[in-house]
């Protein structure tokens, strides 16, 4: 509600993939604790305009915590310091007077830097495509009815699809490994009649996808299911193993 | 008048979509592989499209500005999605999911689409149940639903309170599958800023790559535009940051009219404006209206907390203006009644500028609720208050953990402080009953075309109107016009009309890069936003739209040569794009007051103060006024009206009253 | 057999291994603590001797004696290359980590543990097994008696309880880790999983760390 903060930032920039990059250091001033940490930057780039500097680049679209765009590496943290929220939906009140902020890009080689904070999260479209889908075409439903579900299973399967595909998990994990993303929509789909006809095919092609992009293996480290925004949990990682091992074993 | 045939098949409302389909051209599988159709936008009808027409065997190309099309705003969508399944038994039919819909539109919108809407209904939860899409169920493992605002039964489908999400990532999966078949061609981080008409036909796009900043050509048989709502001319809104005019307008400056640009929903439970630094506004789901009861204090300028005001000097508006509905109201009457509160001093907060919505005594309802249930006979006035407040949590805990994080109070504690916001506008590109825009080969889908909605939009219908128009509506009509293109062969972007097209997009784009002028885009963006607010937002009148325009033609002169853009053309340059964005959100601005002022009654999301009965609310003219206005740009600030009457030959047009 | 090599080789499948070969080593520790446990009747080693020397000539155990061997080999290939592609998977490191907010040190950092205990391996080998398969020093005298002269030098002691110390931690974050990567994570079932690791992973290397410290100190005679 009240109180007005200043904060030194240090905030990676890059101009693009093909040139190093590295840290700057800014001032601000007045910022409200009211402020969502966006906001904040918003402030920084429009002095920067006035200044004559290019801004910092960020990617953010939806600002209340589902696109999924927003990302920011802050203070060691993906989505900076609470939990359960993105950085659109982090508010300055979580700050102190007179603390410097450290503000990274998400680090992984699978999501390399486009420019300052914003990356190439492109690989996780192509991990649904290899097989993130239930091959239905449009027309070709049966009555919505007409195959009960387990309310149980309904609601796993919800809390599962809930993933936003910030890459939070990613960026928290020590291997840069995608495995709860990947992990997540393979478990909405296995749990559901609809998703069961192609799970083997689709574990073994989402895994295999996951794998050529260059994301790291899982040391069940549970990092990124602390940092996860929408608090996707590790037993989706232990069903997409287990998903995946049956499916390896089991396929013809 | 001539120019605008809205193509509605003739015969029984009921038969017309049947007829449509059974009589409309198909064009022959191993035709389908040679044409081309681009499809502008990701979000529900952009991506239900381009997944549908793919799988027919077209060639798609799909474009999004954001970095994958899973962003789209369409993923912010709350509530639900309506469907006349009749799974309750409770009276639902698509007659009466048609009729509700005309009827909360304020009857401004066309019978034939409406009912067509209501038809397909029913598949598109099919569909979405198909894909794995996982909505709430009851423990028989049946699909569960709720009601909502505006109806009399239970059709609204839901994933908690991530309908839109769950709903968009059906439809991107089925989106990806088809990428991954090499079906659709993806293009992310892309911005359509043209459309290329050939012989009068919508032919391409002009695009900008957003990372390397360079332009690109592309062919299409045809165009569809699923773009969005263009909410975001008032600053703050509900809609996402990057949400745009741009696709919607260029098409409207090459010849696509712009229909109703003035019907703006304003959503009454918005998170409020803490202060000047403020970038957009956070919706509270109207869900909250159920069980939260809406108040100001009586006394003007009351500057007590709000648990120091006691009972008796507490103001339930809602209630006490509308005794049937009260707090239940429509989102146009319950926005309105907020203004009007805080406009006359009663306003709450720091800003004055809000209204309470209480929970306390929902919560000791609920609470006492609770305590028969447990056989407790002399429950505490704390156990009361925490069985209470475990059974909101329940049903509105992530909606009560925004608020918290948002404002900093706990909404358990002291009530919400909520106001209207901008949300949804039912105003788009005029387009026929086969979506095509007044350019042929044009196509315009979802929150982009005016055609379902009329005046308001009901809640849980604007995720079902765009799953419509993808899934359902256009793989059918868009073959009315594909048939007569089969001897096109795709062509060549090096032509003359690539040409100009893709020198006009340079020119304007060096020309915004050299004004090196000393304001930022969101300087004017904000400017314009408050004259949009203040004149052309809950309450319009002759005398202010008049100024506005003078006033935003006057903003528009000058953003063009004192706008400060860093960075460069030929790099990621989010202030270019924003530059680009405000620009036409400035020439649609000028737009909305002419519609506005032109249209002299209140309905739905267009009040005029003008045109209220005695006790304030809102008076339509059906004698002068039942018609869509769609206009034409004809060159800077000179639109010219084109009328579609609208006929109700299905519904007997009724003032609305909610007393 | 070209599909094993390919699920074994994915990430998952170097996590199986991981798993497998993990689990296999925590049974060869419980056989193997149980047994030096036996140094505790304090007999002077005779229960212990008797053992060892069960141990030695039966064929089964001789044989399984390769498999651990095999197995051993495999987790720490599998788990040095993991570790190596785990760290090129991210090329430029943040500059500020807090990862304490979101994991166990010990979860993260397997890769150094298990290097530490690679090391402390060696060194109990060359003391034990090399001397009782690879000399003729049981000839001379028992493995009780070898134990008794080896740790009487004070740093063998010493590193023999860094070396429990690492074991300690590196099984409480892989005993319940390879269940989670063969797929056993099971709200009814994990908590006991966790439980039993935990309990695992302090009682077994404190019982190994007790038999050095326990000679040093004369407490076995």
């Amino acid at each position: 509600m009240e109180g007005n903060l200043n904060l030194t930032l240090k905030i990676w920039r890059q101009k693009n993939a093909s040139v190093a990059g590295k840290f700057e250091t800014y001032q601000v001033s007045g910022i409200s604790t009211d402020m969502s940490f966006l906001e904040m930057i918003d402030v920084l780039n429009n002095r920067l305009i006035e200044e004559g500097d290019d801004p910092v680049a960020f990617d953010h679209d939806c600002r209340e915590g589902i696109c999924g765009m927003c990302s920011m590496y802050i203070n060691g943290r993906p989505h900076g310091p609470n939990r359960g929220v993105t950085t659109c939906q982090l508010h300055m009140r979580s700050f102190q007077d007179g603390e410097t902020i450290t503000v990274e890009p998400w680090r992984a080689s699978a999501f390399p830097v486009i420019k300052d904070l914003v990356v190439n999260r492109s690989a996780f479209d192509r991990i649904i495509a290899a097989g993130g889908f239930v091959s239905i075409n449009t027309g070709n439903a049966q009555d919505a009815n007409s195959l009960p579900i387990p309310k149980e299973d309904a609601d796993d399967a919800f809390a599962a699809a809930a993933c936003i595909g910030c890459g939070a998990c990613v960026a928290a994990c020590k291997n840069a490994s995608a495995m709860l993303f990947t992990s997540a929509k393979i478990s909405q789909l296995a749990l559901l009649p609809q998703g069961k006809v192609e799970a083997s095919k689709r574990a073994e092609a989402m895994v295999a996808q996951m794998d050529e992009e260059g994301f790291g293996a899982c040391s069940n480290t549970g990092a990124c299911e602390a940092e996860c925004p929408k608090g996707i949990s590790l037993e989706n990682i232990a069903r997409m193993n287990r998903e995946y091992f049956s499916a390896t074993f089991s396929s013809k | 008048m001539t120019k605008l045939d809205a193509k509605i098949p003739g015969g029984n409302l009921a038969d017309k979509w049947t007829t449509f389909k059974s009589s409309v051209s198909l064009v022959n599988p191993s035709n389908k592989r040679s044409l081309e159709i681009i499809v502008v936008g990701s979000g529900l009808a952009g991506a239900s499209a381009a997944a549908s027409l793919a799988e027919l065997g077209y060639k798609v190309k799909v474009f999004c500005f954001q970095d994958s099309p899973r962003r789209a705003h369409s993923i912010a969508a709350q509530g639900g999605i309506n469907a006349a399944k009749n799974y309750q038994n409770d009276g639902d039919s698509v007659y009466r999911l048609f009729y509700d819909t005309i009827k909360g539109g304020d009857y401004r919108a066309r019978e034939a689409n409406v009912h067509r809407l209501a038809e397909v209904s029913g598949s598109i939860i099919d569909q979405c149940v198909a894909q794995g899409v996982p909505f709430a169920r009851e423990y028989g493992g049946l699909l569960s639903n709720r009601s909502f605002g505006g109806t009399q039964v239970q059709r609204t489908f839901y994933a908690a309170g991530q309908t839109g999400q769950q709903l968009l990532l059906g439809a991107y999966s089925s989106l990806q599958r088809q990428v991954g078949m090499g079906n659709v061609k993806m293009y992310t981080r892309h911005e359509m800023l043209d459309v290329v008409t050939i012989d009068g036909k919508a032919r391409g796009i002009i695009a900008r790559d957003s990372v390397t900043g360079a332009l690109e050509r592309h062919f299409g048989h045809a165009v569809l535009l699923c773009t969005g709502g263009y909410g975001n001319v008032f600053y703050l809104s509900t809609n996402a940051m990057g949400s745009n005019v741009t696709a919607a307008w260029k098409a409207h400056k090459k010849g696509a009219f712009f229909a109703n640009p003035c019907y703006t929903q304003i959503h009454p439970t918005c998170i409020p404006v803490s202060g000047d630094h403020q970038s957009k506004l956070t919706l509270m789901s109207e869900s909250l209206r159920n069980d939260g009861r809406i108040w100001v204090p009586k006394k003007e300028n009351d500057t007590r907390k709000a648990n120091e005001i006691p009972e008796d000097e507490r103001d339930y508006y809602l209630e006490r203006r509308y005794p049937a509905f009260g707090n239940l109201v429509p989102r146009d009457i319950a926005s309105r009644a907020a203004k009007e509160r805080c406009d006359a001093g009663f306003g709450v907060g720091a800003s004055k500028m809000a209204v309470y919505l209480d929970y306390a005594a929902a919560i000791i309802r609920y609470g006492k609720g609770e305590a028969n249930k447990h056989n407790m006979h002399n429950p505490s006035d704390e156990e009361i208050q925490a069985m209470g407040k475990a059974v909101v949590k329940e049903k509105y805990g992530n909606l009560f953990d925004m608020y918290k994080q948002i404002t900093g109070e706990d909404p358990y504690q002291v009530p919400m402080r909520i106001y209207p916001a901008v949300h949804y506008t039912m105003g788009g590109l005029w387009v026929d009953y086969n979506l095509m825009t007044t350019v042929p080969g044009l196509y315009a889908l979802g929150e982009a075309n005016f055609s379902d909605h009329g005046a308001n939009r009901l809640g849980a219908s604007a995720l079902m109107q765009g799953l419509a128009d993808g899934y359902f509506v256009i793989p059918y009509t868009i073959g009315a016009y594909l048939a007569a293109e089969i001897r096109t062969p795709a062509m060549s972007t090096d032509t003359p009309d690539f040409d100009a097209a893709e020198k006009a997009v340079r020119d304007r784009l060096e020309t915004l890069m050299n004004i090196k002028g000393n304001k930022p885009v969101d300087y004017f963006h904000k400017r314009l936003g408050k004259i949009m607010w203040d004149e052309c937002g809950m309450a319009r009148s002759a005398e202010g739209l008049k100024a506005s325009i003078k006033e935003i033609q006057a903003l528009q002169k000058e953003f063009w040569s004192d706008v400060k853009i860093p960075g460069e053309i030929d790099n990621l340059n989010p202030e270019l794009e924003k530059a680009g964005r405000v620009a036409d959100f400035l020439e649609l601005g000028e737009l909305m007051c002419v519609d506005a002022l032109d249209r002299d009654e209140s309905c739905g999301g267009h009040f005029r103060t003008e045109f209220q009965t005695e006790d304030g609310e809102a008076l339509r003219d059906d004698q002068n006024y039942a018609y869509v206005a769609a206009w034409e740009y004809e060159k800077q600030s000179k639109f010219k009206l084109h009328k579609e009457e609208l006929k109700y030959e299905n519904i007997k047009i009724a003032q609305r009253s909610y007393k | 057999m070209s599909w094993l090599t390919k699920s074994l080789n994915s990430s998952l499948g170097k996590k199986l291994l991981m798993a497998i070969t993990g689990l296999f080593l925590i049974s060869f520790l419980l056989v193997h603590c149980s047994l030096n446990a036996l140094i505790f009747l304090n007999d002077g080693g005779v229960a212990f001797n008797e053992g060892a020397e069960f141990m030695a000539h039966n064929p089964v155990i001789r044989t399984m004696e390769i498999v651990l061997f095999a197995g051993l080999l495999l987790h720490i290939v599998d788990g040095l290359r993991l570790w190596f592609e785990n760290k090129s998977k991210r090329p430029v490191a943040y500059a500020k980590v807090d990862g304490a907010a979101n994991s166990k040190w010990y979860s993260r950092s397997m890769g150094l543990l298990g290097t530490l205990l690679l090391l402390f391996l060696i060194l109990h080998l060359k003391h034990f097994w090399y001397f009782s398969r690879l000399t003729d020093g049981l000839e001379d005298h028992t493995l009780f008696a070898e134990m008794q002269a080896v740790f009487m030098n004070p740093v063998v002691v010493v590193v023999y309880v860094l070396g429990c110390i690492s074991l300690g931690y590196h099984l409480l974050h892989g005993f319940q880790s390879a269940f989670q990567s063969i797929g056993w994570n099971h709200p009814k079932y994990s908590p006991t999983i966790k439980t039993i690791g935990a309990i695992f992973s302090i009682v077994i290397p404190a019982a190994f760390a007790a038999m050095p410290i326990a000679f040093y100190f004369h407490l076995i005679h």
